[in-house]
This record gives structure tokens, C-alpha cells and sequence, in this order.
């Protein structure tokens, strides 16, 4: 039915420092046909499609273009060979046109001069090829096309480039529905045309409307592969099918939940839309969701990182105003960052002087460094000794520790305070499986001690397994709530669309 | 940086002391000059060399604060000019010797009021620092100036000159005990627990070496970041009184010293993008710059030698610092 495939990678494993990223995967592409590879935040993707442009070099396997082994070097080799990727962040030099971009790097030229003619002209005849030459001149600024014209030149110049495979990473995640709609003529023209199409998506509306056959990818390794499109729910049980494992705590009995500390009426902003949120005393609240579905920009309102422009937040039955974090901390509300070495170390200071920094921004700013209203050095020491923060000496630069001890460092930085609202974002992000579980415990540890804690979290089997209680958003909404007896299943339909949540 | 835990003796005890290279180069450089020149163990001689470098040295300490958050100021050489050439001198120009007692809080109120405007255009309008002081630098240049009118019109009465000139004599032990020695072991103490003993000096760090974390953590970054330039900008006034005591006064006395302290603060080990830095390995620092220049005077070399000098440490020393935290891994 479909000739050899132009692309194809075998066996094909990379680990890096303590994570095992790949374990012998296989995928096959063809010419003439969109091949959708699916899989949750983390389950390799990304990293599969590095290693067949070139950004890395697989420890194992081969990867064979037209039936010959190639070892990329570098990214220009894959490029060379007809492999075009196009990820979610665009690589267009925004003060540029669209024709400078299409050419950026091998420019024509003539007697010695870049041929301004000769790539207008060019860009036309590739922008003809597509039909959207009405939508996009050569001669516009990339910074005034909108996001979806902005792929369009990207996949463009991949055209121009002789693409034989072209890579789209989520392609329609910045894009509305009728944008989505001329991406899908795009690629079926382009498939028409006899280019191979890597597709990478979680949103099963999609593969279903575009792909011709389906791989999943799981923890680094393919759990399924389709030569023919089966039903979303097949695809969504290979994405997520796992057993929860043992090292969740026991979730909250009825008993141990008390009042609502934290609600949220009515609450938006520019990427929020009428919030209704309760978050109870001794309650672990996962909130699942695509990227950009509001989660973390809900995390961030409440925090005062974002605040709300609308509607009302209440603290245990007191209407606040969050309008900074320093608010919110002195409010009771605490933040861990998913993004911990952007957003929450300070990595040349030490492990003691990361944990202490909240408690020293809140004591006297004269008064001593180590001996504060909030806690002390030993303090300090015993709470990092609490959450086994492995350092060589708390003295040590933050930079040297694992990102599971930062994290704990982290946590003990908060602990220190006892805030009555801890909200997680991606908790166990980048970290071993073995302090996973003790942060997963450490957080009932909060909650059994009266707090509300908030978790943000991409891992569906994170989610399931350490809330009382899901929330999934979606578009800058709550679309569904859970008990935890949830599926996987369930929450991913809800988070992508495709069915709206029960109400718990 | 220089505390270990006592909890962990045995993995301390295993690593070499941390000695900041600084201090092994001050004293390098000291027994070079004694060599040179052996009048420099009298008393009177390294007496005369500290009252030299006390200046610069508590002008570097000052520096550091901004330095540790993240920023540069370049206004700390027009701060002292203009304080000292206009306030100092052209409105004393009745050479009341009383008049130091409320000169030198109008001095140190200009300074507040300079430190301020640099924080809050830094902080509030987001204008780099680099940037925000070398504008206010040329302005506190123009005004001085035009002010003084080119040239500064009295005289510093004696009672002015008294921090950066008077020598307690018959001091057991050393003999000669200038005031200006003690103006910098008292304000260097100052910065030092400032910088390493306080809350403050915590979150100056935490500004300087992640903003973003620290907003988040907590701290009140912006006034913590005005706060640092109000240091530097009062150090300022504090180093032109004691430089004007020292020497003769000129509209351009502070010029070359805004960068003669950031230097300090690098051969201190200070990152020059913020977060790390230690007041006494800048006041260090600043005595090494001041021995190398001694040096090359004793050897003969004039003064364009020494600012190609001082523009190769500065660059030397980055480079060098930089390429060590990138062997650390950052």
C-alpha cells in the first residue's frame, strides 16, 4: 500500500544523567503519509525527534533516511538530508520578512549581492504550492503575521528546503479552530504531494481527522502502534494504561477534610475565565490539564504572581487581595515552581540560605541572618534533616545538589513558614522515582497537618494517584471535576474536549 | 562561604581551606613593595599606604552592594565630586570650620537623594544600570561644573579635612594612627555585617543571583535593589571626605573611580552579574589595585601605564572568573 518508508529508527535508546529516556523504539515513516505520534508530557517524544534532526545522538539503535544509516552531527546534517522540523516555538527571526526567513542562511546571490528578486520570486512560487500565497507576502515583517501564518512560513521553508520528512511538534497548540482547518489541508496536500509527515499530538480529534497510521509512546518505550486509525479510546488507554504504583500515601479519609481555607468566585484574567475554586483543609487537589489549559496561570493568580482581575478570593472566610507574592506568602499561601531553577533556586547561595530565604525576607532586614520569628539556622538544619536533603554540608552552593534535594530544599524553605495554602506545580518534574514517594507523602504529611495543598501536575498517573480530588481545565476553565476514583481515561477526554467531565 | 557546618566535620575537613586568592596576592604584592622599597615596614610607611587606599576601599565596599544585586554604578565617582567640589568646597567658601558639622549630612542627604533616583530608575523604569548611572554620572558632572563654574571657589576648612588627613601620633606599637585608617576599619566593619550578618545581605545576594526566584520567594526585591544603590551612592560621600582631606580638590577629583571600585570588587571575587561578592576580599582588592600602582610608580611608570593596567585587570579578571564557573558547571 505505502512504499518504503523514507525515515525509519530502530532500536533506538538514550538515557541522560538518571533518567532512561528511550528504550529501544522503533518508528517507521513513509512517503505519502502523516504518522501520529502520541504521548503524555514526558513520554519521549521529544526526545525521539532530536535524535532524528541531529540534536542528539542516540546510545543505541540507528536511524536509516532512504535505507542508509545516518550519524547526525549536528541539526544542518538532518537538514541536509530532508528532515525538517517545525517545534512549538517557532526559529523565525521576527525583524525579518518572510521571504529573509525562507532563505536566512543561503541567501542567492548575483554578482556577489543578495538577489532580493530571486527570493521574492521564490517564496511565491512555494507559497503558491499550498495556496495560501493570498495570506502571506514575501515582503511582510514575520512580527506582523499572526501565530498561524507565522507555521505557515515555517513549514514554508521547509518546503523550500526539499523537505523529504517534515517534523510538526503539536503543531495546532497556539492555533483556533479555523486555523487548525488550513493546517489540515496544508498537510493533506503535502502528503498528496509524496512528503513523509512526522505528526506529534495528544489530542485525539486530530489524529483521527489527519493520520494514516498511529505509534504511542510510554515512559520511553512504544506500548502500541496502528497501520490504520482504531478509536481515540484505544489510543487513550496506550497513552496512559499503567498501573498506579505503590508509593502514594493513603489518600485523605472523609473525616480529615475540614473547611474550605481558599475559594475563588467568579475569578478571571487575561487567562483565566470564572473560576469557581474551594480548597478545603486537609485536601490534596490535583489540577490536570493540557499545557496552556490555566492551570499554572491559576496557581499564579492565587499566588499574586497573576492576580485576578475579577471576581472574589476568600482565606478562611476573609475576602483577600493578592496583588504581589509577598502578599500571598504573608497571607499564607506558598509556592513551589515547576520551573525550579528558573523560578525558585538561587543557585550560588547555599542549601541553608535557599531554605531561609522566605523566612529572612519576612523577618527584620537588619536583624541577624541566622536566627529569625519564623525559625533558626538549627531549625533550618532540622527541617532539611527531615526531608533528607543529600548535601555534602548544608553550606554547600545550591547549584551542586541533585533536582530532587533542590526540590526538598524548596519544600523545607516553605515548611519553615507553615503556610496554610501550598500549591505544587510539576512537584516531581525532572526528579528520581524514589523521591517522588517522599514528596508524595511529604504533601499528605501537609495536608494530614491541616493545610489545603495545590497540585499542578502533567502526569496523569500523578494526579490520580496523589489527589483527594481532580480538577481539570481547559481553555483557561475549570471543564471538570473527579474523585479520585477517576480514570486516566476520563481526564484526558475532559482535558483535551473530547467529552465534558462529570461533576464529582 | 567561609562557615562549615559542625554536623559534617569529617567532609570539611577533607576539602582544601577556601583561602579567596585576593588576600595571597595583597600580601605578594606588599612584600614586592617592601623589597622595593624597605621604608615601606616603617610605620609611617604602610600607615601612609593604608591612608591612600582607605578611600577607594570603602568606596569598593559600597560598590559591592550594588555589584552583589545584579547592577553596576557608574555615579559614584560624580557623587564624590560633586559633594565634595560644590557642596564641600564652593559653599564653604566663608572657610567656617564650623560648617563641616552640618556639611557633611547635606553631603550624605545629596547622596541619599542620588542613590534613590539611580534605584528607582533602575527598579521602576527598567532602565539597566549600567545604563541609568552612566546617565546620572554625566549629569552630577555637568552640574558640578556648572556650579562650581569650572574650578572650585573656597578652600576645606580644617575640621573637613580632619577624617582624611589628621594622624593620631605616639600610638604605641605603630606610632602614626591616621584617622582615615580608622574611618575604614569602622565603616568596613559596617558593610561587612551588613553584607554577611544580616537578612539583608541575604536577599541582596538573592536578588543578584536569581530576581525571578527571589520575587517568588518572597523578597522585596525592588527595595532591597534601591536600598543597594543608596549604600554606594552614601560610601561615595563617605570616600570624597576623605579623599578631599587627603589631597587638593577639582572638578574632576571622583573621575576613574566608579571603575577603580569595580575593579576592586573583581580582583575580590565578586561575580560582576550579581550574587556572590564578600566585603573584605573587595577591601583587599582595593589595596591590591593600589599596591600594583605603587609598584609601577617605584618602577617608573607614569600614569597612562597605569590605566592600561587597571583596564587589563579588569578584563583579566573576568575572563578568569568566568571561565572558572564555567569549568564549575554553570
Amino acid at each position: 500500500m505505502i512504499d518504503a518508508p523514507v525515515i525509519e529508527m530502530r532500536g533506538i535508546s538514550k538515557s541522560f544523567p538518571g533518567v532512561k529516556a528511550l528504550r529501544g523504539v522503533s518508528f517507521a515513516c513513509a512517503r505519502g503519509e502523516v504518522h501520529a505520534l502520541c504521548g503524555e508530557n514526558g513520554a519521549g517524544k521529544s526526545t525521539l525527534i532530536k535524535i532524528l534532526s541531529g540534536v542528539y545522538r542516540p546510545d543505541a539503535g540507528e536511524v536509516l533516511i532512504d535505507g542508509k544509516a545516518q550519524h547526525f552531527s549536528h541539526p544542518q546534517n538532518a537538514l541536509l538530508a530532508g528532515i525538517s522540523v517545525i517545534y512549538q516555538e517557532f526559529s523565525l527571526l521576527r525583524e525579518r520578512t518572510v521571504a529573509q526567513n525562507l532563505f536566512l542562511g543561503r541567501e542567492p546571490l548575483k554578482n556577489g549581492i543578495i538577489d532580493s528578486r530571486a527570493m521574492i520570486t521564490e517564496t511565491q512560487r512555494v507559497l503558491a504550492l499550498f495556496g495560501i500565497r493570498h495570506r502571506i507576502k514575501p515582503e511582510t515583517l514575520v512580527a506582523d503575521l499572526d501565530v498561524a501564518s507565522q507555521q505557515m512560513v515555517e513549514i514554508a521553508k521547509a518546503i523550500s528546503l526539499n523537505a523529504k520528512v517534515i517534523v510538526m511538534d503539536e503543531p495546532t497548540a497556539a492555533l483556533n479552530e479555523a486555523e487548525c482547518e488550513v493546517l489540515f489541508a496544508l498537510v493533506d496536500r503535502l502528503r498528496a504531494s509524496g512528503t513523509a509527515i512526522v505528526y506529534i499530538t495528544h489530542r485525539m480529534r486530530e489524529v483521527t481527522r489527519i493520520a494514516n497510521r498511529v505509534t504511542v509512546i510510554k515512559d520511553g518505550e512504544v506500548t502500541a502502534s496502528f497501520d490504520t486509525v482504531p478509536a481515540p479510546e484505544v489510543i487513550v488507554r496506550a497513552m496512559v494504561g499503567r498501573d498506579i504504583s505503590e508509593y502514594y500515601p493513603e489518600p485523605a479519609a472523609p473525616a480529615e477534610i475540614g473547611k474550605p481555607v481558599l475559594t475563588i468566585a467568579g475569578g478571571s484574567n487575561a487567562s483565566l475565565r470564572d473560576i469557581d475554586l474551594e480548597l478545603r483543609a486537609g485536601e490534596i487537589v490535583g489540577f490536570a490539564g493540557l499545557q496552556g489549559a490555566g492551570r499554572t496561570a491559576l496557581a499564579m493568580a492565587i499566588f499574586g504572581a497573576a492576580p485576578l482581575t475579577a471576581g472574589t478570593m476568600t482565606l478562611d472566610g476573609k475576602t483577600v487581595r493578592l496583588l504581589t507574592p509577598r502578599d500571598a506568602i504573608r497571607a499564607g499561601i506558598g509556592m513551589l515552581p515547576g520551573d525550579r531553577k528558573a523560578s525558585a533556586l538561587v543557585l550560588m547561595q547555599s542549601v541553608r540560605d535557599n531554605g531561609m530565604l522566605t523566612a529572612r525576607s519576612f523577618a527584620h532586614a537588619l536583624g541577624r541572618r541566622n536566627s529569625n520569628r519564623f525559625i533558626g539556622i538549627e531549625g533550618m538544619d532540622g527541617l532539611l534533616d527531615q526531608m533528607k536533603v543529600r548535601a555534602p554540608s548544608y553550606e554547600q552552593e545550591m547549584r551542586f545538589l541533585s533536582g530532587g534535594n533542590q526540590q526538598k530544599a524548596i519544600v523545607a524553605r516553605w515548611l519553615a513558614l507553615r503556610p496554610k495554602v501550598l500549591i505544587f506545580i510539576e512537584p516531581t518534574r525532572g526528579i528520581d522515582v524514589d523521591t517522588k514517594a517522599s514528596i508524595y507523602h511529604l504533601m499528605r504529611d501537609l495536608a494530614r497537618g491541616g493545610a489545603a495543598v495545590m497540585m499542578v501536575s502533567s502526569d496523569l498517573p500523578e494526579i490520580l494517584g496523589a489527589s483527594d480530588r481532580i480538577v481539570v481545565m481547559r481553555d483557561g476553565r475549570i471543564v471538570g471535576q473527579f474523585d479520585r476514583t477517576a480514570t486516566e481515561a476520563e481526564l484526558m477526554l475532559a482535558a483535551t474536549g473530547e467529552a465534558a467531565g462529570v461533576a464529582a | 562561604m567561609t562557615e562549615q557546618t559542625a554536623a559534617r566535620p569529617e567532609v570539611s575537613r577533607r576539602r582544601l581551606p577556601g583561602v579567596n586568592p585576593v588576600y595571597v596576592l595583597v600580601v605578594a604584592l606588599l612584600l614586592a613593595i617592601f623589597i622595593m622599597n624597605p621604608a615601606f615596614g616603617e610605620p609611617t610607611g604602610y600607615m601612609n599606604f593604608l591612608k591612600r587606599v582607605a578611600a577607594l576601599a570603602i568606596l569598593s565596599g559600597g560598590a559591592l552592594y550594588v555589584i552583589v544585586s545584579g547592577g553596576f554604578d557608574l555615579s559614584v565617582g560624580s557623587t564624590m565630586t560633586l559633594t565634595l567640589t560644590v557642596i564641600g568646597s564652593s559653599m564653604l567658601a566663608s572657610n567656617d570650620p564650623n560648617s563641616t558639622y552640618w556639611i557633611i549630612p547635606l553631603m550624605l542627604g545629596i547622596g541619599l537623594v542620588v542613590g534613590l533616583i539611580n534605584g528607582l530608575v533602575v527598579s521602576y523604569l527598567k532602565v539597566p544600570s549600567l545604563i541609568a548611572t552612566l546617565g546620572m554620572m554625566i549629569t552630577l558632572n555637568g552640574v558640578a561644573f556648572m556650579w562650581s563654574g569650572g574650578a572650585p571657589r573656597g578652600y576645606l576648612p580644617d575640621t573637613f579635612r580632619f577624617f582624611g588627613r589628621f594622624n593620631i601620633s605616639d600610638v604605641p606599637l605603630i606610632g602614626i594612627l591616621p584617622v582615615a585608617v580608622i574611618c575604614l576599619v569602622v565603616f568596613g566593619t559596617i558593610l561587612w555585617w551588613g553584607m554577611h550578618r544580616t537578612n539583608y545581605g541575604r536577599m541582596l545576594h538573592a536578588i543578584g543571583d536569581n530576581p525571578q526566584a527571589a520575587r517568588l520567594a518572597g523578597v522585596p526585591v525592588q527595595r532591597v535593589r534601591i536600598s543597594a544603590f543608596v549604600v554606594s551612592a552614601l560610601t561615595a560621600v563617605l570616600a570624597g571626605v576623605i579623599l578631599g582631606g587627603r589631597g587638593g580638590v577639582s572638578v574632576d577629583i571622583g573621575s576613574g573611580y566608579e571603575l577603580q571600585a569595580i575593579t576592586a570588587a573583581v580582583i575580590g571575587g565578586a561575580q560582576l552579574l550579581g550574587g556572590r561578592g564578600s566585603v573584605p576580599a573587595t577591601i583587599a582588592g582595593a589595596l591590591a589595585l593600589e599596591a600594583i600602582f605603587t609598584l609601577l610608580n617605584l618602577i617608573g611608570l607614569a600614569q597612562p601605564v597605569r590605566l592600561v593596567v587597571q583596564g587589563l585587570i579588569l578584563i583579566g579578571a573576568v575572563a578568569l572568573a568566568t571561565y572558572q564557573r564555567k569549568r564549575a558547571g554553570r
